[in-house]
């Protein structure tokens, strides 16, 4: 019984325990729930994946109404994997919130994050899952505009202004999207996405379709912050809330780049309108630009959240490269660095709340000395940095090399080369952006003044989800079975098109 | 024990010093013997495999799958075996000067320097062992890494300076070319394990194996071939037991050996031969050994000089794989051990010296050398090993590599090491010289002048009994080396 409902429960839970936690008004208790809630959607994201690997793409009808009329859940290797993502940062994030938030946010205002927190992830949860492209719009503003919340709620008063921005960018972004599903709408008559995969073949040259397809590829790219769409993105993270950043980073632009992926392998894969050439040309210069500018960027910022929001500009870059080749390599390579990177950046930003929490501020110099302060959280931000950089034995290293490995398989010998050493090129600069910081915190003396004993290390409550996800970025960099098998799967299914 | 088992022993045993040491922190006399018991059991272990490896076995353990095709695999042959047994051995005698050294410099996180020490070396079995070059560029990377610390272990700005060198040139090389080109053979090869004769024969050709050899010698950083040679003076600022055995002996010869592996194993030496893509290495070899010779006369600084002295000698190692004939393979291999004795006695006395009288210029030691005598004449025999005169073990890695030169037709080559040795009796010999009938400037340091502690001396005495014992006994080391030249073109 639960088995077969578990495509809705994993969307309604966080939906309908979201308005409970504004109701619950004690912090500790909206605290509790989300946990839980967290917690019961990663377990349903893990039962979803394992029933998709076993048996085959899982079709949920909502309500029991039949596509295309109905709204259609569809979970197969490519969104399965995504949901998993998106629910294991969830779960990992929440038991951590409690500590930050309680430093970072004034008492009255814990239900709101809680209530926003859950309602995020309902909506990246189901932008995820749902196999409809105007649901897909709907979860995406329930997304989008929690998250809008949840930066607004920083404490500095310039994340005010980054909210702001991120709330006109990304209200362009959601609009495009919905004029794209709009079109398509208007020349197929159906929402469905297996539908629209069916009806587009014959109509590939018309130009209500390809403007369609444009608007969709330009809306996503302004959600996923494909360079040079990113400038919200940097502002967002830097003043947001730890936990908010931590989670929006390891979550938001993973899925926006699912939104991309399903458009344009699913949905206009099979209808070929997607002539190979185009996503190269188009692709491929940006996220090369994305890692060579954005890491050279981040290399000069003094607040470290901030570098390390460049830095993930410039990851997303690689994502897109691996995309932008459209080979089962390189879109496997794009899929398992979606996943390694959630886990290392997520660890980085959940280090770097220990520290805004110990320190108040994640401004460079304030960090000095920081390696014999605050021991952990610092190592724990070394084995990010190094994954990061892609080392062996941590998870970037299995994405570079399969990243590389997608561009020396490119025909165009003179390509092949160019774009893997921009791929390595990005890992020295990020030596580089991560050096800064390791310098810092090792070889410069803890300023005078404030006392040793002041500054501990973080609580337990923060350290154990940063090196869980720490951990992981080191696990999944030795034991690659899972998150490789699965990346291929789901490569092949989009390469497949349609199913 | 199963040779499969003393393989990942090998691995294990330094990792579990580690931990154990990190334990016993802060009881030194604890931590320093766990830290002497882990090298003798890493070193007992190792010599296990060799009657195997001797008796022409090839032994392997393979411990995960980590990318489809490509596991975490190892297999010992008989470079990797001179490789360990050199490393593993070493590390027994470096750790007893160790002791003396870092408690009588009073040194500070010394917890942290066994650690890594414990690791670096569990890196350098992974090295020795690795059984495909996907495995070697995990443990290559491991190694930079772990040494880092190291390096930096004063942790002033000078530190920093030299780690930031190091680190720089050793990952830029690496990820930037490296692996580059490792990804690269993967794509062409369809496999990355070490075979002998080459997996690239039949698959690459003309222009590529050209740019594969590039990308590979100058990724392998650690070989310290010109221009990317710089790391290795900047590192000297470490403590001198961290460049006595890595910077003398694990990590440089990590890279050397790393650079035989990639010519005898990935290319095949027929392969180059035939396609004359080697020439080009011959020359650069050259080149750096005598720039790095002539530069080392120009050091006064001790450790810098030694530096560069092991920049040139590294050139060596290279020739031989450049020469792309059985005896310049057995001669670079042949050298990589025999230099490791010469140059780690050289360090061992620097830290001695610098130890009982806080000197570290040529310059400054003038007639020091009747004031330690134990030390001058130990770095008396390094020295003479280094430049490869009789009786002592460095004459035989010259003298199989100036075989290979005329092997493959290189008589300049031979040359070029005559001159180099003429070099290198330039730099070296004027300092126990000097030591010994030198003036002396008259007034004593403010440190009282005697000899280093007897952990440093101990160390001394073996690594040079270590040099005249290799001269007379050079055939084990032939024997177990001998296969390598298997299957080459006879002039």
């Amino acid at each position: 019984m639960i088995a077969t409902h578990l495509p809705a429960l994993q969307i309604v839970v966080p939906l309908v325990s979201a308005p409970i936690c504004l109701l619950l008004r004690r912090s500790g208790l909206a605290w509790a729930l989300a946990s839980i809630v967290s917690w019961a959607a990663l377990a349903c994201a893990a039962l979803l994946l394992q029933q998709v690997l076993s048996s085959g793409p899982i079709s949920y009808h909502l309500g029991g109404w039949a596509p295309p009329w109905g709204i259609e859940y569809r979970i197969d290797a490519v969104n399965g994997f995504v949901l998993l993502i998106v629910a294991a940062i969830g779960a990992v994030v929440m038991p951590y919130a409690r500590v930050s938030v309680a430093h970072e946010l004034p008492e009255e205002q814990h239900a709101t994050f809680y209530t926003a927190l859950l309602l995020c992830l309902t909506g990246l949860l189901g932008v995820t899952i749902t196999g409809d492209a105007f649901n897909l719009f709907v979860f995406l503003e329930i997304s989008s505009l929690s998250s809008y919340v949840l930066i607004a709620l920083g404490r500095d008063r310039r994340a005010l202004t980054a909210a702001f921005q991120y709330l006109v960018m990304g209200t362009i972004g959601a609009t495009f999207i919905v004029i794209g599903v709009g079109l398509l709408y208007m020349v197929t008559g159906t929402l469905n996405m297996l539908d629209l995969a069916e009806r587009l073949p014959p109509m590939s040259e018309n130009r209500t379709v390809l403007a369609a397809f444009a608007f969709l590829t330009v809306g996503a790219g302004l959600k996923l912050a494909l360079f040079p769409l990113h400038f919200w993105l940097p502002n967002a993270y830097a003043y947001a809330p730890s936990a908010v950043t931590a989670f929006l980073a390891a979550t938001a632009t993973k899925v926006s780049i699912y939104i991309l992926l399903r458009f344009f392998f699913t949905v206009f894969g099979a209808a070929n309108t997607l002539e190979l050439g185009t996503l190269e040309n188009l692709l491929i210069p940006l996220g090369v630009a994305a890692i060579l500018v954005c890491s050279t960027v981040a290399i000069f910022q003094t607040d470290v959240k901030r570098m390390l929001a460049y830095s993930s500009v410039a990851q997303v870059g690689y994502i897109v490269l691996g995309i932008g080749f459209a080979s089962t390599t390189g879109l496997t390579a794009a899929i398992v660095h979606l996943f390694n990177h959630a886990m290392t950046k997520g660890g980085l930003f959940l280090a770097l709340g220990c520290v805004v929490l110990r320190l108040g501020s994640a401004r460079l110099e304030s960090l000095e000395g920081l390696g014999r302060r605050m021991p952990l959280t610092m190592f724990a931000f070394v084995l990010g940095g190094l994954s990061l950089i892609g080392v062996p034995l941590t998870a970037g290293f299995i994405s570079k090399w399969m990243l590389v490995q997608a561009a020396l398989e490119q025909d165009n010998r003179f390509l092949a080369a160019a774009v893997a050493a921009v791929i390595l090129i990005g890992s020295l600069l990020a030596i580089v952006y991560i050096w800064r910081v390791v310098e810092v915190a090792y070889f410069r003396p803890a300023p005078e003044g404030d006392g040793e004993g002041e500054i501990a290390e973080a609580p337990l409550s923060m350290l154990i989800p940063t090196w869980f996800l720490i951990g992981a970025s080191i696990y999944f960099g030795i034991d690659t079975s899972l998150t490789l098998g699965v990346a291929k799967r789901a490569a092949e299914l989009l390469l497949g098109g349609g199913a | 024990m199963s040779p499969e088992s003393a393989i990942l022993l090998s691995l294990g045993i330094p990792l579990a010093g580690a931990v154990l040491i990190a334990l016993f922190g802060r009881r030194p006399n604890l931590r320093e013997g766990v830290t002497l018991t882990t090298a003798a059991l890493l070193f007992g272990t190792v010599l296990t495999l060799v009657p195997g490896i001797m008796a022409g076995g090839r032994p392997e353990a393979t411990l995960i799958e980590m990318l489809p095709g490509l596991p975490l695999r190892f297999e010992v042959e008989p470079l990797g075996m001179l490789f360990a047994l050199i490393a593993s051995g070493l590390w027994i005698v470096n750790s007893i000067y160790s002791i003396g050294y870092m408690r009588a410099n009073r040194e500070k996180n010394q917890t942290r320097f066994y650690i890594c020490f414990a690791i670096a070396l569990a890196s350098t079995m992974g090295i020795a062992f690795a059984g495909n070059m996907l495995t070697l560029f995990v443990f290559y990377e491991a190694l930079t890494l772990s040494t880092y610390p190291l390096v930096t272990h004063k942790g002033d700005a000078a530190a920093k300076q030299g780690g930031r060198t190091y680190l720089g040139i050793l990952l830029f090389t690496s990820i930037g070319l490296q692996l580059l080109a490792i990804i690269w053979t993967w794509q062409v090869a369809g496999t990355l394990d070490f075979t002998l004769g080459g997996i690239l024969a039949g698959k690459a050709e003309g222009p590529v194996v050209g740019i594969l050899l590039l990308l590979y010698i100058y990724g392998i950083g650690k070989a310290a071939l010109m221009p990317f040679h710089r790391w290795l003076p900047a590192a000297m600022v470490a403590p001198t037991p961290v460049s006595a055995l890595l910077h003398a002996v694990a990590v440089v010869k990590a890279g050397v050996f790393t650079v035989m592996k990639v010519v005898v194993y990935i290319f095949g030496i027929d392969l180059l031969a035939s396609t004359g893509q080697n020439l080009w290495l011959i020359y650069l070899a050259a080149a750096s050994i005598l720039i790095a010779s002539l530069v080392a006369m120009t050091k006064d600084n001790l450790k810098a000089r030694l530096a560069y002295s092991t920049v040139s000698q590294l050139g060596y190692v290279v020739l031989g794989a450049a020469l792309a004939t059985s005896w310049g393979v057995i001669g670079g291999s042949m050298h990589i051990a025999m230099h490791a004795f010469g140059k780690i006695t050289l360090f061992f006395c620097a830290g001695a010296i610098y130890t009982a009288t806080q000197k570290t210029e040529v310059s400054e030691l003038s007639g020091l050398g009747r004031v330690m005598p134990f030390t001058f004449g130990a770095f008396l025999i390094g020295a003479l090993s280094i430049i490869g005169l009789p009786p002592f073990g460095g004459l035989w890695g010259k003298w199989y590599l100036a075989l290979g030169a005329l092997q493959a037709g290189q008589i300049a080559m031979v040359a070029v090491l005559m001159i180099s040795s003429l070099l290198s009796i330039a730099y070296l010999m004027p300092i126990p010289i000097q030591g010994f009938f030198g003036k002396g400037n008259g007034n004593p340091g403010p440190v009282e002048i005697k000899e280093a502690p007897l952990p440093c001396l101990i160390a001394i005495g073996i690594t040079a009994f270590g040099c005249l014992a290799l001269f007379f006994f050079p055939d084990p080391i032939y024997q177990l080396l001998r296969p390598l030249g298997f299957n080459t073109n006879d002039p």
